[in-house]
């Protein structure tokens, strides 16, 4: 039943939203003549584009929907996801990894992987992190379907191939130059689009602190009540918010992620690329005065008898991914519901685009280059590379609706993108950071503890849903929720990784370490740029953004 | 944020975010004062502080400054 009435300017707004993206694709097309170009946009990009883009990428679908209705459910914990469990592994990113990947021109995650390991390690994380690309931009194609198949109308499939078409074209057409263009102006479109929810729901509460009068206490604290689960809404311990979100899955994420990291690698200087996550971060702390603020605001209005305010209901369990769409419904007249709808739309678009760019890199770079070579013992050319990009783009996005399809069964899609990024990105994490900060780990260590971790942590999963095990057994808890158990696996993940790596690198042939050099750090020479001002370099805005960190932590504590 | 350097002819992104946000701006803009004058059967909450009248107007001017701080520049 659609709740959401669309005006000739509302769909004129849409239209336009959709010809625009599509004309970039075209206009950029010009520009794109060489793999490089297709795959790393040419890595011409300022640090302020490349950052927007490398934010843009990551706010997908579930940022803008399920967030804000994570925060109906939860309080004000979902803070978390955007503070301690992304600003500290983005700074060290910009910090520290940084050097290795953009001096090393390597072309992705798995090339590093390559480099520093051997072929094995490189091609099974290939497999794995194309396979979860595909997964996760079927995840947002489904979670756009569905705002839009509840609230404006539209059937399931019209919607999914209309937004897969369209990003099917636009990259296809231009690749990540294309895909970081409209990222930036999506970046633009979701704030224009989105934060004026949030300014009018205070507006009509009264005011922020009138908002955080007025939530239950264990809603209203970040750090309070997490000493006890059952004194907070999301039912976890500082531990699992500590080691799970803020150490294993974030910093798998941020620092491992081929899908943001991409857009770092686009940068045209190693101090820009430097730059581009310390730059992202402040956007990403700003980010919660969208979805925080507005699930607070649904939380009171749907607790208010007189507001008229209620969530969705299927079939008697409450929907909280509609809190955001009814607020819109609920403030914006028409004309502005138009630039709301495409704000959601922009929101999904840039997380399937995301995704299908880093999956055609890697697919390209990792896979289809080294079996090529193997096969014709030749090299293949960059007009070849090109063309096979685009190939992959249009078979990604083809598999991606496929995974929107399966993704209509699950329950909550939240909880499983947070299960899919354990499975993958924590193992990944512990093998990357032994890889790049110590030099007797060898490639058998590497590839074991990789395909342990992997396989570890999703018989765990299963091993939890199909109940082979108590929750508690992997939380310490008896009242943990699926996104504490969540935290918590990724924490076991990347633990038997780490330890499994040592102990097999113990035992196996070390690399020399003249093939080490340039990439793990000790045996590198620090490849600083010289002559630039130290209010330009990423140290300096890395203090400033850990300081706003750390402030805002101790003001919600 | 503008880009100064000039090579090849191509627009910066800042440019193409001012016409959407330009664009877009307008419409609301003239949405808003449409409804103001002819005010619609279906009442929003808050309708009586036209939301749509000053965030489009915001939209516009925000989109006239990145079009004309960039209008010169190629990267």
């Amino acid at each position: 039943m659609s709740t959401i009435v669309l005006s000739f300017a509302d769909w004129l707004i849409i239209a336009i939203y959709f010809v625009f993206i599509i004309g970039i694709g075209f206009y950029l097309r010009r520009f794109t003549r060489s793999d490089e170009d297709f795959f790393l946009a040419g890595r011409r990009n300022s640090s302020w584009v490349a950052g927007l883009a490398f934010l843009s990428a990551n706010m997908g679908a579930l940022e803008l929907i399920g967030m804000t209705g994570n925060t109906f459910k939860y309080g004000m914990y979902v803070a978390h996801f955007y503070w301690i469990g992304a600003i500290p592994a983005m700074l060290f990113l910009g910090i520290y990894m940084m050097p290795f990947y953009y001096s090393s021109k390597i072309k992705s995650v798995p090339g590093y992987l390559k480099l520093r390991f051997d072929e094995k390690t490189r091609v099974l994380n290939a497999i794995a992190f194309a396979f979860m690309t595909v997964l996760v931009s079927g995840i947002n194609l489904y979670a756009m379907a569905l705002v839009l198949h509840t609230f404006v109308g539209w059937g399931w499939s019209v919607s999914m191939w209309i937004s897969a078409a369209t990003v099917a074209v636009y990259v296809t057409l231009s690749g990540l130059m294309s895909a970081i263009f409209t990222e930036i102006v999506q970046f633009f479109l979701i704030w224009f689009g989105l934060l004026l929810v949030s300014v009018l729901g205070i507006v009509e509460i009264g005011s922020l602190h009138e908002i955080i009068a007025r939530i239950p206490e264990s809603f209203s604290t970040l750090w309070s009540t997490s000493a006890d689960p059952t004194q907070n809404g999301m039912l976890v311990t500082w531990g699992g918010i500590v080691l799970g979100l803020g150490f294993v899955l974030s910093f798998g994420y941020w620092t491992t992620d081929f899908l943001v990291v991409q857009r770092a690698f686009s940068a045209k200087d190693l101090n820009s690329a430097r730059n581009t996550p310390v730059i992202a971060s402040f956007f990403k702390m700003a980010l919660p005065f969208i979805v925080i603020v507005a699930g607070l605001v649904a939380y009171l209005l749907a607790n208010d008898p007189n507001s008229g305010f209620h969530l969705l209901r299927d079939g008697g369990q409450v929907n909280y991914d509609s809190a955001l769409p009814l607020l819109i419904a609920r403030y914006y007249p028409n004309g502005l519901i138009g630039l709301g709808v495409t704000a959601l739309l922009a929101g999904f678009m840039a997380g399937q685009a995301g995704n299908i760019s880093a999956f055609n890199t890697v697919f390209t770079y990792d896979l289809y280059q080294a079996a090529y070579q193997r096969v014709t013992k030749t090299e293949a050319t960059s007009e070849h590379l090109l063309w096979m990009g685009r190939m992959t783009t249009i078979v990604g996005i083809l598999i991606s609706v496929a995974a929107a399809y399966w993704a209509m069964s699950m329950p909550t899609i939240m909880d499983w993108m947070q299960a899919i990024f354990s499975w993958v990105n924590a193992p990944l994490f512990a093998t990357m950071l032994l890889g790049m900060f110590v030099t007797w780990i060898t490639p058998s260590g590497a590839f074991w503890g990789l395909l342990i971790g992997m396989v570890s942590s999703f018989t765990l999963f299963m091993a939890v849903r199909f109940e082979w095990i108590a929750k508690s057994a992997i939380t310490f808890s008896n009242v943990a929720s699926d996104m504490a158990a969540n935290f918590w696996r990724a924490w076991w993940a990347w633990l038997i990784t780490f330890v499994i790596t040592i102990v097999v690198s113990l035992f196996t042939k070390k690399k020399p370490k003249e093939d080490l050099v340039g990439l793990v750090k000790g045996l590198t020479k620090e490849a600083v740029e010289q002559g630039i001002p130290f209010y330009k370099k990423p140290e300096f805005f890395a203090i400033i953004s850990v300081v706003v960190l750390i402030i805002l932590n101790i003001w919600f504590w | 944020m503008a880009e100064q350097e000039t090579t090849k002819g191509m627009k910066p992104i800042w440019f193409f975010v001012g016409i959407i946000l330009l664009l877009m701006g307008i419409i609301i803009f003239i949405s808003g004062l449409y409804y103001l004058f002819n005010p619609s059967e279906i009442n929003t909450a808050l309708t009586h502080l036209h939301p749509d009248i000053w965030w489009g107007g915001l939209m516009v001017v925000a989109g006239f400054i990145f079009i004309w701080t960039n209008r010169n520049v190629t990267v």
